[in-house]
């Protein structure tokens, strides 16, 4: 990246200097603060938390919590542990990204390659779609998942997220492909290849990093989601999320901290998984723009 | 003779093709976005309750009022602590999250040691659900074990820190948390401005004489616009939509303490019954946000065009 | 009829006409260039043919076939495009032959075209590496063979040497005119370049403001330009246009001029028609290189008239010297031989060869 070879013309004293790393640090203390609460008191007793130990390391290590908050611990009525709700999501995510990646990505294609008439129109249309309160598409959305049969269901959470993504995919492959160069589409054309030839072997192959953003962009939105899961699947079908709560908010019995902190990791760990595997591939592909060639 | 007719057949397909491979998307866009917001325009002018709108003999549940719902909704106390609440919230996260991001995008600016590896630990919090990170804060801010009881516990008999059951406080605690989260999200946005700007001008500003603070006040600054115009249309649009969060930490208490808008919709639709209602504060929800997202997508789409 | 035939073509986008009636005829292995400053319409006559931009009105054949409608891929032409368009994700075999492949041509054929072109351009070598990987001239000559391997009745060539060094270019564009005398196909190829266009062409088509402003050959086009655009747009330095005023004496037109000091100087008309229209104030176009030094004047030349005149700035570019001095108010530039010694500011004698000359009407800029 050419930005971080770049010398910075301003010129900061020693003290300057010092302050700086401090505030710096500070901040990063800041950050770390919760992950570190919830890693710790995850591999604690009980009694060591209520006891006012919540900053120190464990006296005693033990699993217990995350084995409670995984196959045990009572969500709503069940004392199943989050690992259902967990493979909901799962199952609600994959195809949720897949269909909304590639739908994008057509799209993208189309609003820059074919451009017509009216098409900018169409895609502000489709862009101001994604920045709407979802509270404005909760009752007629409830009205039709129980007309289709679909609500409770992963299915109908998978509708939901491929219809309020698709703008956000669209945007992203929009954006990649209009710097991608329209001479090779032309070249393409008068070689002979067709509408899904030239998508397919022109500019798929070349569509890497920005499928990797909107990979990222949509699982991470979509695993986060609270509000459809919680509005259209509280039962049996819950997300991850929704389960998380369900567990940290039930008032029955010993509030068990540790296993929310526990259950908490656990709803964060793909998330966190794919932030720290792609988390540079994903600033990588929104400042790619040009392909050369 | 029939083979030339055919290839113009397959000429003509493939004129049609874009708009063909377009359309579902756009389907699915009119239908569950556009359509669905004409539908709750439609029922925030009805006395519908509940779902179905149509009971078990055909009959319709709601009769249309006119504009009684906004009304109704505008005398409710209840809406009104939230729009306090969403004032109050959404002033002091934008400012604050500017704040700290702009601060820290020009402090990792100066040639940091270690900027790789402070910048993802900025950032980690943008991957978080807002759930996880309400269930953190809840039990970090709790008096019962948390910092209260921490630094209690630390010998620091006096200290109290109650804030997340203090109703008067309690929205600040939601204020800290959602800093959390974003900060780091409108520093990369605007250390992407920082190193977006000439490095020839910096140097110009320079031998003109200017101090740092000037160098910042008068050039740095000013050419970061655009960055600060983004940071705010995102760092709004997210307020507005802040329901999680309220649900994770406090669920909208002590009392009414934290109710925003989101959450206000959510339990006059889904626990209280009252649909109609629900479906004038989504309304107004969306024209907010209308408001600041419509002329911004505008002159970006124009720009690119 | 031609070999490719554009007849009556305009182009609009919405109420905006951008091209204006196009009628050109080129004949089978013809080399058509369309010259013309950036905007002209030169581009979008050549996607026109290309059918990359769709006709508004008109019609637009290949051997006397209508083009108008055929997808791209059927009108049996090749397109070497500015950017040279190659797919970055193939490598330089599978960039030539991807034609040949979604025409359905089999693979041992593929593979026979692409060896065949390979040595015809001497890129064998190349053949595994991807585009990235190659040179701007390596690119250039992928982007060539992938033209060439369809075997085409048209190649179109969009500004294809615009992304080279100078050097390079040249030594491109004597490439380009090998494999035109060598092959004999018909090529339509798009500049800005008057230069190329003049080396390259056999006919030449300098467009402005979406006309055609004339069509000729090379030597049609520099020696008989049809106006003050193309007098100028073509040949470097441009054209002298020098505001004179046609005069009888002796029975014969001369151009009266004004010189430096409010002196004046009478130059003799090669063609005697021109006092048809006497008393006229007139453009008079003379090349640099019909204001020379007296020694170094074209010894064939029927018609030499020489003029004192102070100069203004000399300078040397080796080959020769380009001296500049006053006419009329306006700055001419004299090309004189490398060795001549003249400074500024001395008056010197200029040799003007007015077999060259050329007059056009200072109102419509056309010529007389």
């Amino acid at each position: 990246m050419a930005a971080a070879t770049q010398d910075s013309a301003v010129r900061t004293g020693r003290v300057t200097r010092m302050l700086i790393y401090l505030v710096l640090l500070l901040f990063a203390l800041f950050y770390m603060l919760p992950l570190y609460v919830m890693l710790v008191n995850s591999v604690k007793p009980l009694d060591e938390i209520t006891g006012g130990g919540m900053m120190s390391l464990p006296a005693q290590w033990t699993l217990e919590p995350w084995l409670k908050a995984w196959s045990t611990a009572q969500i709503g009525v069940q004392p199943t542990g989050l690992r259902p709700y967990f493979w909901n999501s799962i199952s609600m995510v994959v195809p949720a990204v897949a269909i909304s990646t590639v739908l994008g990505a057509l799209n993208g294609y189309v609003l820059t390659k074919w451009r017509f008439r009216g098409d900018t129109i169409l895609f502000g249309l489709m862009l101001f779609a994604c920045f709407i309160p979802f509270q404005i598409v909760l009752i007629p959305m409830a009205a039709v998942l129980g007309t289709l049969g679909l609500a409770g269901s992963t299915a109908g959470l998978v509708l939901v997220h491929v219809v309020y993504g698709v703008g956000f995919t669209t945007l992203y492959f929009r954006n990649y492909y209009a710097v991608f160069p329209t001479e090779l589409v032309r070249a393409a054309q008068i070689d002979g290849a067709g509408f899904f030839q030239i998508f397919w072997r022109i500019l798929l192959p070349s569509s890497g990093p920005i499928a990797v953003v909107s990979v990222i962009w949509q699982f991470t939105n979509i695993w986060n989601d609270f509000l459809f899961g919680a509005s259209f699947a509280s039962g049996d079908g819950a997300p991850m999320t929704v389960a998380l709560n369900n567990l940290v908010q039930s008032s029955t019995g010993v509030k068990e901290y540790n296993v929310h902190f526990a259950g908490a990791i656990l709803a964060a760990l793909p998330t966190l998984l794919v932030y720290i595997v792609a988390g540079r591939y994903f600033v990588r592909g929104l400042m790619a723009g040009s392909v050369k060639g | 003779m029939a083979a030339h007719a055919e290839a113009d057949f397959r000429t003509r397909l493939q004129a049609w093709l874009p708009k063909l491979v377009l359309s579902p998307s756009l389907a699915l866009i009119f239908v569950f976005v556009y359509g669905f917001i004409l539908f709750t325009v439609y029922v925030s002018f009805t006395d519908s309750r509940i779902l179905p709108f149509v009971d078990k003999n055909g009959q319709q549940t709601f009769d249309l009022i006119g504009f009684s719902n906004y009304e109704k909704l505008f005398r409710l106390s209840h809406w009104e602590i939230a729009l306090g609440n969403m004032a109050v919230f959404a002033g002091l996260y934008i400012v604050i999250c500017t704040a700290i991001g702009l601060l820290l995008a020009i402090f990792l600016d100066q040639k940091i040691r270690g900027e790789g590896a402070l910048r993802p630990l900025y950032l980690y919090p943008m991957a978080l659900s807002f759930i996880v990170t309400g269930t953190a804060w809840k039990w970090f801010l709790d008096p019962g074990i948390g910092l209260e009881n921490i630094l209690q516990a630390w010998g620091w008999e006096s200290f109290s820190f109650d804030w997340i059951k203090n109703r008067d406080f309690a929205i600040y605690t939601i204020v800290l948390a959602a800093v959390w989260q974003t900060s780091g999200f409108v520093m990369a946005m605007f250390l992407a401005g920082l190193r977006g700007i000439d490095n020839e001008i910096l140097k110009a500003a320079q031998m003109d004489g200017a101090s740092n603070w000037n160098l910042y006040r008068r050039i740095i600054i000013p050419q970061l616009r655009p960055a600060f115009l983004s940071a705010f249309v995102i760092l709004a649009h997210l307020a507005i939509k802040t329901f999680d969060l309220v649900i994770a930490m406090t669920g909208g208490g002590p009392g009414r303490a934290t109710e925003l808008p989101a959450t206000f919709m959510y339990s006059y639709t889904f626990s209280r019954n009252q649909m109609g209602i629900g479906a004038a504060s989504a309304v107004i929800m969306l024209m907010t946000i209308a408001a600041i997202m419509i002329p911004y997508l505008y002159a970006e789409l124009k720009e690119k065009k | 009829m031609g070999f490719l035939d554009i007849k009556s073509v305009t182009k609009s986008y919405g109420p905006v006409e951008v091209l204006h009636r196009v009628d050109i005829s080129a004949e089978e292995g013809e080399f058509l260039v369309l010259v013309g400053p950036s905007g002209c319409g030169k581009s979008t006559l050549l996607n026109m043919i290309a059918g990359l931009e769709e006709i508004t009105t008109g019609e637009i054949a290949i051997k006397g076939q209508t083009m108008n409608g055929v997808h791209p891929s059927k009108r049996n032409i090749a397109m070497v495009f500015q950017s040279y368009a190659l797919y970055p994700n193939m490598t330089v075999g599978q960039n030539i032959t991807f034609g040949l492949e979604m025409h359905g041509v089999p693979k041992p054929e593929r593979e026979k075209a692409m060896s065949d072109v390979a040595s015809l351009l001497q890129i064998e070598q190349l053949l595994d590496r991807k585009p990235g990987h190659l040179s701007g001239g390596q690119r250039q000559r992928v982007a060539m063979g992938r033209a060439l391997v369809r075997n085409p009745d048209v190649f179109l060539f969009d500004e294809p040497l615009s992304n080279l060094d100078a050097k390079l270019r040249v030594d491109m564009r004597t490439e380009i005119k090998k494999l035109h005398q060598k092959l004999g196909t018909t090529i339509v190829y798009v500049t800005h370049d008057q230069i190329e266009a003049m080396t390259l062409s056999t006919r030449i088509a300098v467009m402005n403001g979406g006309y055609v402003q004339q069509l000729g050959t090379p030597k049609e086009i520099y020696d008989d330009p049809a106006n003050v655009f193309v007098a100028s747009f073509m040949g470097s330095p441009s054209m002298n246009l020098i505001p004179a005023r046609v005069v009888d004496q002796n029975g014969e037109p001369h151009a009266k001029i004004r010189l430096e000091g409010g002196k004046t100087a009478q130059l003799r008309f090669s063609d005697p028609g021109l006092a048809a229209h006497s008393g006229r104030e007139v453009l008079l176009g003379i090349r640099p290189e019909a204001i020379t030094d007296p020694e170094g004047a074209d010894r064939k030349s029927g018609n030499i008239q020489t003029l004192h005149n102070v100069v203004d700035v000399t300078e040397p570019a080796g080959s020769d010297t380009f001296v500049t001095t006053t006419i009329s108010g306006k700055t001419c530039i004299a090309r004189m031989r490398a060795d001549t010694d003249v400074r500024a500011g001395a008056e010197v004698a200029f040799a003007v060869n007015m077999d060259k000359a050329v007059v056009f009407d200072p109102e419509t800029e056309k010529r007389l």
